[in-house]
């Protein structure tokens, strides 16, 4: 495959990778390094990917699995980059500000839930994937898919009703 | 769409099991702003999803160093060798030809040097025969 061949086929999902990069790593910086290091290993592989049925999920099966190493690894420990560039929008008005501010409480919520179920809502409401995509992207069943969804999805409303109640009370 | 469909969806939401379509529905409704207020909370969730969906991957990919022929590189290596063992006999031989060659000269001029020695003393071979034909004569 050449390089064109690999880009035109890389190219519509390499965004997708890099979020769910840093979805499972939070910081930017370490999102983009795992994200280059899929598409080098993927291009390396570039003669036996005409044989994947999807490269796309093979792929993203691939960063799963990249960003999970990272994170057991104890490199990854030893300097957890923790993310705090959050967009300085200059906004003037309160509402404004306070909008923001609890859309990025749900990026919070998910930093918090356990990994599988963090995937699994990254997959589906973010890239909106079907649960057997996902399955096969996360080495689960369709099913199991389903569970972790719906638990990730209750914990965070559960979660965002508690900061909305907290912040009136 | 109906409030009391977007509740039902909601429901089916959590539950996760809504399609795709649906979900794109329940999303369409809280981005367009026209919430109702007790559904307001769920706002900010969906807001979330799809601003998650903007961040792209804007370094570019070094592909450059794609993986060389190791293979080719070997057989190169291999081929240098083999034409160095080769080429370096010969010279070798060429040097130890030239090295007798010179040996054999230099023995070759001792035998002639010794034998010009020899020669010299010939002279007194005629001297020789001058007198014994003098000796012949006068008898």
């Amino acid at each position: 495959m050449k390089q064109s061949e690999f880009l035109n086929v890389v190219m519509p999902f390499k965004d997708k990778l890099y979020r769910l990069a840093k979805r499972l790593l939070v910081s930017t910086e370490e999102a983009e390094d795992a994200t280059q290091e899929i598409l080098l290993k993927l291009w390396s592989k570039n003669d036996r990917m005409k044989q994947y049925a999807s490269v796309e999920a093979f792929a993203m099966t691939m960063t799963k699995n990249f960003c999970l190493d990272r994170l057991k690894s104890k490199q990854a420990n030893n300097l957890k980059l923790v993310h705090s560039n959050y967009t300085d929008s200059n906004a003037s008005l309160q509402r404004q500000v306070e909008a923001q501010d609890s859309v990025n409480w749900v990026e919070k919520i998910m930093e918090s839930l356990p990994e599988q179920q963090k995937m699994a809502l990254q997959l589906r409401d973010v890239e909106q994937y079907s649960f057997e995509e996902i399955g096969k992207m996360l080495e689960m069943t369709p099913a199991a898919v389903r569970v972790a969804l719906s638990r990730a999805r209750k914990t965070v409303r559960q979660k965002l009703m508690e900061k909305h109640n907290y912040g009136i009370a | 769409m109906e409030l009391h469909n977007i509740e039902k969806l909601l429901e089916k939401y959590f539950e996760a099991t809504t399609t795709v379509a649906e979900e794109e529905a329940i999303k369409a409704y809280f981005l367009k702003g026209d919430v109702a207020p007790h559904l307001q909370e769920y706002t900010t969730m969906f807001t979330y999803f799809s601003n998650a969906k903007e961040e792209t991957y804007t370094k570019q990919v070094p592909l450059k160093p794609r993986k060389r022929n190791y293979k080719w590189l070997s057989v190169a290596a291999v081929a240098v060798l083999v034409l160095g063992i080769y080429f370096g006999n010969d010279y070798r031989e060429q040097k130890e030809a030239e090295y007798v060659l010179q040996e054999t000269e230099k023995a070759f001029s001792l035998i002639a040097q010794n034998l010009n020695k020899g020669t010299e003393k010939l002279v007194y071979l005629n001297k020789f025969e001058e007198a014994t034909n003098k000796i012949y004569k006068t008898n």
